[in-house]
Order: C-alpha cells, then sequence, then structure tokens
C-alpha cells in the first residue's frame, strides 16, 4: 500500500532523486546543534496554543461589565479583551493551560533563539558563506520579540497596559514622525480604542507569516550550505560528519520535539504566568507596583530605567529621553547584531569560506568582545528590577540605581579583559574542556598513596571509527548502456569496473514494480 | 555526475527512449561498523523506548479523562506532559541506542559556480536583456512611472487612514478655565475632603478616567505660608496663587514615559512614578530629583470657587507627559 502510494507520487513528481539527498542529510552531533531546534519546536507549540487561544480571545477594547466565573471581578467593567482572557483561564476547559503554555512558550522561544545566537557567534558560524543566514536569524530574534510584545500587550491588563503607554511614549519620542507614528499606530492619541484588533492581527497572523516564512528561508539556506561542524576526526571542509537524517535524526529530533512540548505543559502546570485577574483590567489612571516584563523585554526596562535625566531641546524641538535608550539602543544594538558578520570580516580581512567552527578559546578577541557585550546587556536586564532589589536588600533605591549606573560602564571593560585571559589560559592547556577518565587515588597497607586510571566507561569502549560517507559508496549510477562500454562519463570513477549492470526497473502496463520497502536483494 | 547522461538521454526523441542501465557504484556495506547500532544490549534500550511509549498512552488516556471530567489545569498540564514525556523519551532513545551508530558523512560541493556558468548565466540574461528592455527605454521609464505612482497611492490608505493627525492634541487637555475637580465617580472635591498629607485623583468632568488629564491633587500640610510649597523662583511670582490652602495639583503623566505617578509619600513630600522610579518633590513645583524623568510635573492652577468647591483657573499651561519633537521649548 505504501509502495504503491510512493510509486504513484514518484513517478508523477520525481521524489526519489532529490529524496534520497534529503534521507542523507547529515546532522552534526554536538549538542550545541540542538538549541536551534528547540526554537523551532516551541514555535509549533506557539502555532498550536495560539490558534487555540484565537477560537475564544475577544479582539476589542469595548467596555462591558464582567459576568464570568471569577468572583472577584464580577460586576467590574472590564475591556471584551479583558474579559474573554479571564473565560479562558476560568471557563474554557484546558484554556488556563493552553494560555500558560503558549506564554511560556513565548519565553521559551525568544531564550532559545538568543542562546542559538550566542552559539553561533562564538563558534564563528556567521562567516562566508553564512551571513545571509546570520541576517535572517536575526531579524527572527527581532520579530520573535515584537511579537511577544504584541501577545503580552493583548489581554489589555492593568500590567499590559502600562507596558502599552510606554510604548506610545517610545514611538512618540522618534524624532521628526514621532507623534505621527504614534498617532497612526495607535489611531489617534493613547489609549484610543483601536490598539487590541491592529496588535491582534499583527500577532496571530502578519508577524507569525513573516516568520514561518523567514523561517523557511533559514532552514532551506541550511539544507542548501549544509551545516558547519567543529573540528574532529574525519570532519574536513568538504564534507559534514553526523547522524542521517533518515532514519536516527528523525527520531531523535521527533523525540526532542515531543520533548520540548512536555517541559512547557510541565511548567505551565506548576507554574503560574502572567495572572492577569490578579492584575485587574487596564484603566489608565491605575499603576501596577513591582511590574516586570517579560524577560525578553528587561534589557530595554533596565536601561530606560538608568538612563540619566537628559533631553536635548533646541530650535523649537526636542529628542526626549526615553529616544536614547529605547529607541538609538535597540537601533545599534540589533543594527549592529546585523551587519556583524561584515564588521568582523573587515577587521579581520577573513574573507575566506568557512566551513568548521571555531572553539571560542581560539578567536580571544571575538569571544572576549561578545563577552562584554553580553555581560552588558545582562546588566541592563539586572536593571530592570532596581525597585525589587532594594526592596529586598532594604538599601536605598538610589544606591541600587546609582550602582547600575556605574556597572553598566564597569562590567563589559572587566569581562573583556578577563574572558581574553581565560581564552589564553586555556588554550595552553590541550585538554582543556574535554571529559578526563578519572584517577583513583588508592591508600596502600604501609600508609602510601598512589593513583591508578580509574576503569573505562562504557562510552569508551566504543571504537571511534571514521565517518562513512553515504552519498559516495551507494550510488546507483543510471547511465545509457552503450556509455559503460565507451567508458564514458564513468572515467573517474573506480567502483566500475567490478560492478554488474543491473537491467532496468520492469515497468509493466505503465506500472512499475518494487518500492521503498523492496530493497534488490543484493543489497539486504 | 549522476545526471548528466540522463540529461543527454532526455535530449533524445521521445518516442524512442535509450536503453539505461542502473550501475551500483560500490556495494552497500551494512556489515560495515557504522551500521552498528549503539546499544550494548539492545533489549534493554527496547525495553526502555517502549516503556516510554507505554507511559505516554498512560499519559494521553489520562488527559482524555481528566478533560473530560474538568480537573484542574494541574492534572491536565501533567497528564499532557507525561503524555509528551514518554513519547519524546522513547523517541530519543529509539534513535540514539537503536539505529545506526555512526559517524555517516556527506560530502559538500562549492556552491559558488563555476566561472562557466556564470558566463552563461550572464550571457543568456544580457543578451535577451538588450532586445527585450535595454533598447525600450521610454517604456522603462513609463512603466516606473506608473508603478511608482501606484506605489505613492497605496501607501496613502494604509498610513494615512490609520489615525488622525496629532495636531494640537498632544498640547491640550480636558481642562479648561472653570473646570470642576471630580474624582472617579464623578463627585466634586470641596475643601476638607481632603485629609492632610492625604491625596487622590482628579478628573475634569469632561474627561473622567482620561489618560491625559488624570491629576493628583494633595493636600500638603503645613500650608504654603508656613514655607513649603515654595515654587522654584522662576515660578515663585507666577505660581503664588495656584495652590490655595495646601492644596496642590500636578499632572499624573510621568514627563518620562507617560505612566501615572500614583504614590505620594507623606513624610518627603515625593510623588513616585513606579515605572522607572522617578522622583518628584511636590514641595519643589515636583521638580524630578531621582530617576530618569527629565521634566517637572505640570502643575494646575486652582481655585476655591465660593460654594468651596475647587476649580481650575486654567488648563495646563504646557504639554503634559513625555516629550516628543515639536515640544520644544513650551
Ligand atoms: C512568534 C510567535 C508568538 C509569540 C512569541 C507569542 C507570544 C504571546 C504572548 C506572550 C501572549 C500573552 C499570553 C498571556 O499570558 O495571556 C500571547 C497571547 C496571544 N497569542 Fe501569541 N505568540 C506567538 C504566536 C501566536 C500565534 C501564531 C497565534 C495565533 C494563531 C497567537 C495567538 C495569541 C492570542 C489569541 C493571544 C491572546 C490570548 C490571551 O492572552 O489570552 N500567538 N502571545
Ligand atoms: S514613566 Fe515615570 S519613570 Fe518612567
Amino acid at each position: 500500500m505504501i509502495d504503491a502510494l510512493f510509486n504513484w507520487f514518484d513517478e508523477r513528481l520525481g521524489i526519489s532523486g532529490s529524496g534520497r539527498k534529503m534521507l542523507n542529510k547529515i546532522f552534526p552531533d554536538h549538542w550545541s546543534f540542538l538549541i536551534g531546534e528547540i526554537a523551532l519546536y516551541s514555535f509549533i507549540v506557539l502555532l498550536g496554543t495560539g490558534v487555540f487561544l484565537t477560537l475564544y480571545f475577544v479582539p476589542s477594547s469595548k467596555d462591558v461589565i464582567y459576568q464570568g466565573s471569577y468572583a472577584p471581578l464580577r460586576g467590574q467593567p472590564v475591556s471584551e479583551a479583558f474579559a474573554s482572557t479571564l473565560n479562558l483561564s476560568f471557563a474554557v476547559r484546558g484554556g488556563l493551560l493552553m494560555r500558560q503554555m503558549h506564554h511560556w512558550a513565548a519565553n521559551i522561544f525568544v531564550g532559545s533563539i538568543v542562546v542559538h545566537m550566542l552559539r553561533i557567534f562564538f563558534t564563528g558560524a556567521f562567516r562566508k558563506p553564512r551571513e545571509l543566514n546570520w541576517i535572517v536569524g536575526s531579524t527572527l530574534l527581532i520579530l520573535a520579540i515584537f511579537n511577544g510584545f504584541l501577545g503580552y500587550s493583548l489581554p489589555d491588563d492593568l500590567v499590559s497596559g502600562t507596558g502599552l503607554r510606554i510604548s506610545f511614549s517610545i514611538v512618540e519620542s522618534i524624532p521628526l514622525i514621532g507623534s505621527y507614528a504614534a498617532f497612526f499606530l495607535f489611531g489617534g492619541n493613547f489609549p484610543g480604542n483601536a490598539i487590541i484588533p491592529r496588535f491582534f492581527i499583527l500577532h496571530v497572523l502578519i508577524l507569525p507569516a513573516v516568520i514561518v516564512g523567514l523561517l523557511s528561508a533559514h532552514l532551506g539556506m541550511l539544507v542548501r550550505q549544509k551545516h558547519t561542524q567543529f573540528p574532529g576526526r574525519g570532519n574536513t571542509p568538504r564534507n559534514v560528519v553526523g547522524a542521517p537524517l533518515w532514519p536516527t535524526f528523525v527520531a531523535k529530533t521527533t523525540g526532542f520535539m515531543c520533548l520540548t512540548v512536555a517541559v512547557t505543559g510541565v511548567l505551565s502546570a506548576f507554574f503560574q504566568i502572567n495572572p492577569v485577574w490578579l492584575y485587574g483590567p487596564y484603566v489608565p489612571y491605575k499603576v501596577s507596583y513591582a511590574v516586570q516584563p517579560d524577560w525578553y523585554m528587561g534589557w530595554l526596562d533596565g536601561a530606560l530605567r538608568i538612563m540619566p535625566s537628559w533631553e536635548i531641546v533646541g530650535f523649537g524641538h526636542m529628542i526626549p529621553n526615553v529616544f536614547f535608550p529605547a529607541i538609538l539602543l535597540p537601533g545599534i544594538t540589533f543594527g549592529v547584531l546585523q551587519m556583524w558578520p561584515f564588521i568582523e570580516a573587515r577587521l579581520t580581512h577573513d574573507h575566506a569560506e568557512h566551513q568548521i567552527l571555531d572553539r571560542p578559546r581560539d578567536r580571544p578577541k571575538r569571544t572576549a568582545f561578545g563577552a562584554a557585550v553580553f555581560s552588558f546587556y545582562f546588566v541592563l536586564f539586572g536593571a530592570s528590577a532596581t525597585d525589587v532589589l532594594a526592596n529586598y536588600l532594604s538599601i536605598s533605591l538610589n544606591v541600587v540605581l546609582t550602582s547600575f549606573r556605574f556597572l553598566a560602564v564597569i562590567v563589559p571593560l572587566v569581562v573583556f579583559p578577563v574572558t581574553f585571559r581565560i581564552c589564553k589560559e586555556m588554550q595552553s592547556v590541550p585538554t582543556a574542556g574535554k571529559r578526563k577518565r578519572a584517577n583513583v587515588v588508592l591508600r596502600s597497607a604501609e600508609g602510601g598513596y598512589s593513583t591508578v586510571p580509574s576503569e573505562e566507561r562504557p562510552g569508551d569502549t566504543v571504537p571511534r571509527v571514521d565517518p562513512l560517507p553515504l552519498d559516495e559508496d551507494f550510488q546507483f549510477v543510471t547511465v545509457l548502456a552503450g556509455a559503460v562500454a565507451a567508458g564514458d562519463g564513468q572515467a573517474g570513477n573506480g567502483h566500475v569496473e567490478d560492478s554488474e549492470p543491473v537491467p532496468p526497473d520492469e515497468v509493466h502496463d505503465g506500472r512499475r514494480r518494487g518500492g521503498i520497502f523492496k530493497i534488490p536483494r543484493a543489497y539486504r | 555526475m549522476p545526471d548528466e547522461p540522463d540529461a543527454t538521454a532526455g535530449s533524445q526523441e521521445r518516442d524512442d527512449p535509450p536503453r539505461r542501465v542502473r550501475i551500483p557504484v560500490a556495494s552497500i556495506r551494512t556489515d560495515a561498523p557504522q551500521f552498528q547500532i549503539a546499544a550494548r544490549n539492545p533489549r534493554r534500550a527496547e525495553i526502555l523506548a517502549g516503556s516510554g511509549f507505554l507511559l505516554a498512552a498512560a499519559g494521553f488516556a489520562g488527559f482524555g479523562a481528566a478533560y473530560w471530567q474538568n480537573y484542574s489545569n494541574f492534572w491536565l498540564g501533567l497528564t499532557f506532559s507525561v503524555g509528551f514525556g514518554g513519547l519524546g523519551y522513547g523517541m530519543v532513545v529509539w534513535g540514539k541506542y537503536l539505529m545506526p551508530r555512526g559517524p555517516f558523512s556527506e560530502s559538500r560541493h562549492d556552491l559558488a559556480p563555476t566561472s562557466v556558468q556564470r558566463e552563461e548565466f550572464v550571457q543568456d540574461f544580457a543578451s535577451r536583456g538588450k532586445v527585450a528592455v535595454e533598447r525600450r527605454g521610454f517604456l522603462v521609464k513609463t512603466l516606473g512611472l506608473a508603478s511608482g505612482i501606484l506605489g505613492v497611492v497605496l501607501a496613502m490608505p494604509f498610513i494615512r487612514s490609520l489615525g488622525p493627525l496629532p495636531h494640537k492634541v498632544l498640547r491640550q487637555t480636558a481642562w479648561r478655565r472653570g473646570s470642576y475637580l471630580v474624582d472617579i465617580t464623578g463627585r466634586k472635591i470641596k475643601t476638607g475632603d481632603l485629609e492632610v498629607g492625604g491625596f487622590t485623583t482628579v478628573f475634569p468632568e469632561t474627561d473622567i478616567g482620561g489618560a491625559y488629564s488624570q491629576t493628583m491633587l494633595i493636600r500638603v500640610d503645613p500650608p504654603p505660608a508656613s514655607g513649603y510649597l515654595k515654587p522654584p523662583p522662576q515660578f515663585a511670582k507666577q505660581r503664588a496663587t495656584w495652590a490655595p490652602q495646601g492644596y496642590i495639583a500636578f499632572s499624573k503623566v510621568c514627563t518620562h514615559a507617560g505612566c501615572p505617578v500614583g504614590l505620594y509619600q507623606e513624610l518627603t513630600k515625593k510623588m513616585l512614578c513606579p515605572c522607572h522610579q522617578s522622583l518628584f518633590d511636590v514641595t519643589d513645583a515636583a521638580t524630578p530629583i531621582f530617576g530618569p524623568a527629565p521634566r517637572p510635573l505640570p502643575q494646575l492652577p486652582l481655585y476655591i470657587d465660593d460654594e468651596g468647591y475647587f476649580r481650575a483657573q486654567d488648563g495646563y499651561d504646557e504639554p503634559v507627559g513625555p516629550g516628543y519633537w515639536e515640544r520644544g521649548n513650551d
């Protein structure tokens, strides 16, 4: 049955040829290659749970009196969006699970993209010929952050509404076009009632569609250019070593997808996220205390907090304070991020192709620079908790804030040389980072000590063998019968001589015999 | 490459396909060490993977039951995750231990085309392009004109219809000369409504709950005569009458990013914005003394009418809230 189906399609679409190449596509075994898969699978979770949410969520800021099952808010005027979010959480069966999974998956999604990107950065995988894919990848990061923010704003609760208020001010702060951009985005002055439906359509349709498109481009380029790989036994710039798509990778990656779903589910079962009913509906004159945005907005919030109170005024115009931390900083951040492959190539004059990854320690300058930059954003992230820290440590907010202003400058300046030194030290220790066999210290009856290596572990006994080239060794070559005799086209191939010509597939009544599960006897 | 003979075959007459022969280039060495499975004890691995799948079956069945019985989020999430966890575990064990252990490799081919290929492409493109496009400068220009106009015209509904122009909206709030100060329920505020040190959010009657007209009314003690509430020198004269009997009103829209500045500490006489912790000194015309806020909160000039109600002498004399490009100095 499957054979027949396969043949049916194969005869019409000709899948065998490229399909076989796909089956043999090699995926490197290193764990760091899994991080991108987490991103992919949490996006799939987002799509699945998101579709469920759209069935019940009402994207409208129209005022209604809440009549649902959550008693403390019953009788209060709330927006339809907020009411439907409560409804999702309390009345729809499995709704709270889907909402929490959606939110957790969003956090995992952005997180895994960031870690994935750090892997690419520190191993130099972005170098020629993969600059384009770096740009697509970093665009995906930006879109993921944006879409997360849009989704976060939809329930119209006190916390997300405050976030919207701040974003209005941020858009407003753009020189020249700011107030127009903000009015057009919100459909008028803040708060207006256009923003929820608008964000909704961006969140559930437009940005996901763009993300799906870019994701396909990302993976398409990956297939076309093939994976990079770490240096290792049998790994050369001319091959890729690892597990083939079929069956090993398919099994492992499907398993991995299920595990990603499971982890998201566990988080949503055990840890509450975004309990909007505790925040209450958004009202412009109410404040929410100790408000933290989702983690991936933390660095922006921190930057807003530690920015000194400057503002540029002159010639009848103003560049407001929030412009610097909330427009200029992300602008520079994402600009440099996207252009990094070209910036680095210009600095190193390295324009060669690279298929073999760097170990971070072997590129101490890049590694130190990356670590310093990362530490800067980490400090900003920490600064988004100034009020929480001040409370927790019982010190004055003033002290906390001032320290963060200093830390933002000092930490990167310290991290750079320290990382640089660590890299250099690791370079000089050849076994650094390798798994060592433990030594066992023995004490003899006389009290003397001696050391012997511990017993081998099971993993050590599997002999490491050279990679077996899949595509070169099992090729069927279809040639014209006469060409073989003439030695045409196969001149370079040493295997041809000792193989027997096989008759072409038998064709009866226009149907082909044989199929994927009928392996010719000779190869069984 | 294997395809090349095919390509020649394709160019021959269709009715009479040439005889093709499939030649295995080498025999498959399924006995190669790379094809051995990774597990030394396959039976055990099979049992582990199988238990994973059985666990998954139990988990999913449990999820069905929990859903049917409308159990709590906790049970739904737990059974769901046990299902997927078991599935994932089984698949990973299967793939890791019961499949060819490898390593395998595939070869990498140059992505950049040969110079001949490139040459041919450029040739085809340029030679036809010359005939079709280059000699038709007039067509190219008119086509460009039409599409350009289309682009601009399309942009108009997509951008211009999105919202009204800001014009003066940002400069003005709903406060007018003589506006009563009312609270969120619409009740007019009178002298004596606030304790000393008390504060409340007030609006003009025309915009109750308004995002921009929200204003903080504070009763400060002791009254200004005794030295508190001294506006900075440049305001001293103008604002002398703005805070009758120690009642003072500031815009509640933070000059930083617009959050409501909703906390008032009576002890220090400071207003705190909870968003980024800007601190405004009420005794000093709400000048920011801490945090990122760049400007003082605008002050609403108050008076007490004959019946004892608070009213605005006038609207705010500057735009409230965060800055924007057109704002300039005012
Ligand atoms: C890049 C992918 C996405 C991210 C990062 C993301 C993130 C978020 C976040 C953080 C929320 C707030 C959830 C809450 O706690 O209430 C949310 C809400 C929502 N999302 Fe997504 N989402 C993504 C894709 C999607 C897709 C593809 C759909 C639909 C097809 C969708 C539909 C919804 C709906 C309807 C809500 C509002 C429901 C509610 O908040 O109760 N999302 N999203
Ligand atoms: S909005 Fe008030 S401090 Fe930022």
